[in-house]
């Protein structure tokens, strides 16, 4: 090793072969883009030069996406999608399979890290209005990438047939049951049966394993094109593209390679050290990531005493949960509970700020993002507990579980967060942009 | 061909008319793929009724069976449970059973054919999970005036003896009384009410 180390530094190509090489490249490149591919997205794609921390997770998010498609792979190698095998299937790929257990954790707690990676970088986006014009359609792409994301988890954690994978499925897919006139047939037309069965795990497993990931890859492809596109945005929200030198390049951009693809690898790096600490000491997140109900085989005819959805989803759920039916009916909650995602959808056009980046916007717009992640963890925490946690109010409010009443607030808050926004954003004192971007 | 000698407006036609044929072949190829998942055959044959020997169920005891892959609790309601319904009559929000949710001959107080024998499908009215049995002792946990009967752990819908909703549970409406009928040496039928024996 020592006198390895020692060896002068010698580029390992010699001539003939070197001609080769490039003979080959140029006849592939006569008939496929490939180099000026490799320049336009990465050689001689300039990006700003003050990415921060918050930039890593997009790539960190494309990493846990390919672990999950590799992990995925090896799983449906032993998983049986059958209503009689698939609990057992998933133990035996936990005890009898050579290096099951580490796939299938992968598995699982990568989809968490998923949804970390995804949070992070959709707050990110919020904090640097990277949304705004003219990332609209990056935006919307990464909102459908998220949707695609929240069904891949739902049909996945159907699989394994534990108790909370039953109930589950029962509570969402009832969850379209309450749409006025058709709901029932809808239902019925979801799981394919009369309950949750062997037809509707055997769909969710078609769904999981090939439809969702297909539409993801694609998805995250027309995001990245569309990125590319218009150029990234950086926290100070300052078009660099505005500025270009006598090379036609940006003056605060650098070329993503072999900058930023350094950097993202150092991301890699770290995102696996954590990862692995999790994989290896807490695999199943102290039951978040993996809920303990989960460990006892699906019983259509026993509810378990706490049933909760996985933690990402558990804000939304909060929000379904706290609103109260309404003629006769859970509609108005599921109606919620759906406007609640989409309404991010929407932001490149409440956003009525002059700037972009949280560095320059005014009080009331970081007043306002700062409520709005409080109430989110509030509202996800109280997802993941029954209602009456916190006990109940006395008489005066007549008995009312405390837990509940803060998520009605809590569900409000939400809203006007978005609702507002057009206003605040509007009146709020906002600080001068610089010209150049800043460290 | 130059610009001139287009018929505007016969292309105009031609794509019309391609459109709308070529849109009403893709949505025909469609309906078998949607059409397909929809209950199958079996699927639809498998509800076929199940018979149940009650005649060992003590006073107070509760039975849970499988119909049509549901859970169908079977009580042998004591004189106290009855009472409690009673109690609760101010408290549930549809206490005569106005609602389409029982047989005919399951529409009174009780909700059942015999007063005692309750056949309820337990299967939550709000998002369908299997609400728990909790006896008039559950009183302190149920956090209100309670004279027994079930809660369901999803999102704390409470119900009466008889599975009447409590007002202000998310789930809106009585849980539901399967078809049945009693078939001599205390056997009951769940899933078939027809006359002929
Ligand atoms: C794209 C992101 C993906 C996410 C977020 C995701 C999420 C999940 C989740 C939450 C589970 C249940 C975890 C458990 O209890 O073990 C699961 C199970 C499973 N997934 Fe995925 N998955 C993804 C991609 C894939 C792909 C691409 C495949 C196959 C090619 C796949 C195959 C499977 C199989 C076979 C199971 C059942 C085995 C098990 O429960 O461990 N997944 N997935
Ligand atoms: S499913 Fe019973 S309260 Fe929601």
């Amino acid at each position: 090793m020592a006198a390895a180390e020692k060896q002068p530094v010698t580029i390992t190509c010699a001539g003939p072969l070197n001609g080769v090489a490039s003979g080959l490249l140029t006849w592939v490149d006569q008939r496929f883009p490939l180099m000026s591919s490799w320049r336009d997205h990465l050689a001689e794609y300039y990006a700003p030069k003050n990415f921060n921390f918050w930039y890593y997770f997009g790539s960190l998010a494309m990493f846990v996406l390919v672990l999950q498609i590799v992990t995925g792979i090896f799983l449906t190698m032993n998983y049986k999608p059958d209503a009689t095998q698939a609990f057992a299937s998933v133990e035996y790929i936990m005890r009898d399979v050579w290096g099951g257990w580490i796939i299938r954790y992968l598995h699982s707690t990568g989809a968490s890290a998923f949804f970390i990676c995804v949070y992070l970088h959709m707050f990110r986006g919020l904090m640097y209005g990277s949304y705004r014009k003219p990332r609209e359609l990056v935006w919307i792409f990464g909102m459908l990438i998220y949707l695609c994301l929240m069904a891949e988890a739902f049909f996945g954690y159907l699989l394994p047939w534990g108790q909370m994978s039953y109930w589950g499925a029962q509570v969402i897919i009832n969850l379209f049951a309450s749409v006025p006139v058709i709901g029932p047939d809808l239902s019925e037309w979801i799981r394919g049966d009369f309950v949750v069965s062997d037809a509707t795990l055997n769909r969710f497993f078609a769904f999981h394993v090939i439809a969702i990931p297909l539409v993801l890859l694609g998805l995250v492809a027309a995001h990245i094109l569309a990125l590319h596109e218009v150029g990234s945005n950086n926290p100070d929200g300052v078009e660099i593209k505005a500025n270009k030198g006598a090379d036609g390049h940006p003056v605060d951009g650098i070329p993503f390679h072999p900058y930023y693809t350094v950097k993202d690898t150092l991301g890699v790096v770290v995102f696996l050290m954590v990862f692995s600490i999790i994989m290896f000491f807490l695999p199943e997140g102290g039951g978040y990531f993996l809920e303990y109900n989960n460990f006892i085989p699906a019983d259509p005819l026993k509810t378990p005493p706490h049933i909760a959805p996985v933690w990402y989803f558990t804000p939304f759920y909060s929000i379904l949960r706290a609103v109260p039916p309404m003629f006769n009916s859970q509609f108005p909650g599921v109606i919620a509970m759906g406007v609640s995602t989409l309404i991010f959808f929407l932001l490149p056009w409440l956003d009525r700020s002059p700037v972009k980046s949280i560095r320059y916007k005014g009080p009331l717009f970081r007043a306002a993002l700062t409520i709005f992640v409080v109430v989110f963890l509030i509202l996800g925490y109280l997802g993941t507990e029954p209602t009456n946690v916190w006990g109940q109010f006395g008489a005066w409010l007549g008995n009312a579980d405390r837990a509940t009443v803060v998520a009605r607030i809590g569900t409000i808050v939400y809203f006007l967060f978005f609702v507002l926004m057009p206003w605040y954003s509007t009146i709020d004192k906002c600080k001068p942009v610089p010209e150049r971007v800043t460290w | 061909m130059s610009d001139q000698n287009v018929d505007k407006g016969k292309r105009g036609f031609l794509i019309g008319a391609t459109g709308v044929v070529g849109g009403i072949a893709a949505a025909a190829t469609a309906l078998p793929f949607a059409g397909s998942m929809l209950p199958s055959e079996r699927a639809k044959a498998a509800g076929a009724p199940v018979e149940v020997d009650i005649s060992k169920l003590e006073p107070g005891e509760m039975k849970i069976v499988e119909w049509r892959g549901k859970p169908v609790w079977i009580v042998n309601r004591t004189k106290e449970m009855l009472e409690g319904i009673t109690k609760s009559e101010a408290n549930v929000s549809d206490p005569k059973s106005n609602e389409p949710l029982q047989p005919e001959y399951a529409k009174n107080e009780y909700r059942s054919i015999k007063p005692e024998i309750a056949v309820i499908e337990g299967v939550c009215s709000h998002l369908g999970c299997s609400p728990q049995f909790k006896s008039v002792e559950a009183k302190g946990e149920m956090g209100m005036e309670w004279n027994g009967g079930f809660f369901c752990p999803c999102h704390g819908s409470k119900f009466d003896f008889a599975g009447r909703v409590f007002a202000g549970s998310p789930a809106p409406v009585n849980l539901r009384v399967p078809p049945y009928k009693f078939v001599g040496d205390g056997k009951v039928i769940i899933g078939d009410d027809s006359k002929e024996a």
